[in-house]
């Protein structure tokens, strides 16, 4: 290898550092890249990209995976506007994310308690994350076991509260009453959710604000209340709006879990949301195709939130 | 207005703003110490629960409070639960799908960060995007097909089937790949130079650096994994197999009363996850600052 021609130009000393290294860096370079990439570009494709577009398809067949797929063409979609139990549950997803804005405001309220210079802040966060940790179907039982209508947390206060005010106080049947079942679940969620990602991303929001705007409006003579709605709210609005539109779009895909452990989705669907309607569809009565366009209509509903997302955060530009 | 008084008057702003300050932080401590309360309560609820006998979860007494202690404490109801259903065989079952589950996607989601973040090649950008475009596809869409596809490979109720298609997330390698650009190159050129292969700078350097990183994303995917339900329920069906959440969801139906033994199961799946939570508490902080989302 050592003895290159000299006749030869650049061309060949090139050639010769090719035989050297055996291949041109850019080369090497090119190839690590797709050794490093393809474990998990096999799995990608496998579990996540193929299925894509196989679910596109399957939401345009009838399929019980018994017999063999028939061509649909749009019965599905036609299916999915004319089925009342569709929309029955999208307004159960759409209720039970009231529990949306209640939540953002107890999760800036803690934020902004826990912005104080407080002695004990890590005890504090941690107390107030440890719901947000252990969600689950060990939660879920627990709370089937709170909202029992005799000997439940919640009903055994109020029955004491009342006997403080001699009054006969009773509460209600929470799980199994169709009024209480869905508010039920939204307290239980905002005592998970409280103290969870969203308090945290808050108090990162508070935290980066200039101390001088805060200096400014002491010199102008703010009181704390103005100081708030002047300099707090606005600065920590992109937050506000970020953490809004990560909740909604988890809101249409949530309240399996909670829903299957402690309602099974009652009384009369008073807790079935749209994806405990698709797990019911695909997994309980195999109308995979159903399910299928059930879940593209999910998708595009997520798709249209992201968008307007992206173009109105576009203007105020905040990554996190 | 003389300079006397404008002193005063800053004199008495300043008190009246320190008052602010203190009325503040009364406020502060109040709202923090009810929420304490609040969130605490329902797991010393659990934790006496599982330590009452049968009898006693169903009798409630006034005034109120005296619930919260049981009469004698029935440690048995642990070693009870444990024998109800096979216990044992969930825990196992879960810890081998969790730690394969994230072992896995930790592994390649760091590899395949690597190469979008430093490697050059040909259809890299496009290839990104296209893992971009997913993160935001719901897992329902996926979730139909994958399962037709393990039922065509015969992989359902298999482990197989419970932790492939965890391990290869958009997700993981998104996050990494976002970390790994914030790295310095002036280590990996040297290294390059001192004729160092890409391999040896990944495991190296790149590894090495990305502590934090790697850590938040162990971190969500264990806890992710330990708590998945829906998954598992719709690929296992033999109770062998069962995960723990599936299993305790079956303990429930089957003993839908018995509820000093389904609390002290409770306690037992969450005690893992407070474990890994109170060691690695600053990595949660952490991951939802870096990504904004949780895993």
């Amino acid at each position: 290898m050592g003895t290159a021609p000299v006749t030869g130009g650049i061309d060949q000393i090139e050639a010769a550092k090719k035989i050297k290294t055996g291949l041109k860096n850019s080369t090497k370079e090119a190839l690590a890249g797709y050794c490093f990439l393809l474990p998990n570009l096999v799995g990608f494709l496998v579990f996540t990209s193929l299925p894509v577009i196989a679910s596109l398809a399957l939401s345009f067949v009838k399929w019980d995976l018994l017999t063999p797929p028939a061509f649909a063409g749009l019965k599905n979609f036609v299916q999915l506007f004319q089925d009342r139990f569709f929309w029955k549950f999208c307004w159960n997803t759409i209720y039970l994310m009231l529990g949306i804005p209640l939540g953002m405001i107890g999760s800036l309220a803690v934020a902004l308690a826990m912005n104080q210079k407080i002695k004990g802040i890590v005890f504090f966060r941690t107390t107030f994350f440890l719901p947000t940790i252990c969600s689950g179907v060990a939660i879920f039982i627990l709370w089937r076991l709170i909202y029992n209508p005799d000997f439940g947390f919640f009903n055994v206060l109020i029955r004491g509260f009342g006997d403080l005010i001699h009054v006969p106080l009773e509460g209600p049947n929470w799980l199994t009453d169709e009024k209480w079942a869905k508010p039920a679940l939204i307290i239980m969620g905002l005592w998970q959710g409280i103290g969870g990602h969203n308090m945290i991303l808050y108090l990162a929001a508070l935290q980066g604000i200039p101390r001088d705007l805060y200096e400014a409006s002491d010199i102008d003579g703010a009181n704390g209340w103005q100081k708030f709605w002047a300099v707090t709210w606005p600065m920590i609005s992109p937050t506000t709006f970020f953490i809004a539109i990560m909740s909604i779009i988890g809101g249409f895909q949530a309240g399996f879990d909670a829903a299957f452990i402690m309602t099974g989705g009652g009384p009369n669907g008073s807790t079935t949301t749209i994806m405990y309607y698709i797990y019911n569809n695909a997994f309980q009565w195999f109308n995979m195709g159903y399910a299928a366009a059930i879940s593209w209509f999910l998708f595009v509903v997520i798709f249209v939130i992201t968008l307007l997302y992206w173009k109105v955060a576009g203007k105020t530009v905040h990554y996190y | 207005m003389s300079g006397k008084r404008v002193q005063t008057e800053l004199e008495k702003s300043r008190t009246r703003r320190m008052q602010f300050d203190i009325l503040k932080k009364a406020a502060s401590y109040l709202v923090l110490s009810v929420g304490t309360l609040a969130m605490v309560a329902p797991f010393l609820w659990m934790l006496a629960t599982s330590l009452k006998t049968p009898g006693e979860v169903f009798s409630y007494q006034r005034p109120w409070w005296v619930d919260w202690v049981p009469t004698s404490f029935v440690w048995q109801n642990y070693v009870k639960s444990w024998e109800v259903v096979p216990f044992a065989r969930f825990y196992l079952n879960s810890i081998i799908v969790t730690l394969l589950t994230t072992l896995g996607q930790v592994f390649t989601s760091s590899m395949s960060g690597y190469a979008f973040a430093r490697l050059q090649f040909p259809g890299r950008e496009k290839i990104f995007l296209g893992y971009l475009a997913t993160l935001m596809i719901p897992s329902a869409v996926t979730m139909i097909p994958v399962f037709i596809l393990l039922r065509f490979l015969g992989w359902v109720d298999t482990y197989k089937g419970l932790i492939l298609p965890g391990v290869f997330t958009a997700y993981g390698t998104f996050m990494l790949r976002q970390f790994f650009m914030t790295l310095p190159k002036e280590l990996e050129d040297a290294a390059k130079i001192d004729g160092c292969s890409y391999f040896g700078i990944f495991w190296r350097i790149i590894l090495p650096l990305s502590k934090p990183a790697l850590a938040t994303l162990t971190t969500f995917t264990f806890m992710g994994t330990w708590m998945n339900f829906m998954w598992p329920l719709v690929v296992v069906n033999s109770q062998e197999k069962f995960t723990l959440p599936v299993g305790l969801a079956y303990f429930q139906s089957l003993h839908h009363t018995d509820w000093t033994l389904l609390m002290a199961a409770s306690m037992m799946m969450l005690a893992p996850i407070l474990l890994v939570f109170i060691f690695n508490q600053r990595y949660f902080v952490e991951g939802i600052k870096l990504t904004g989302i949780k895993g």
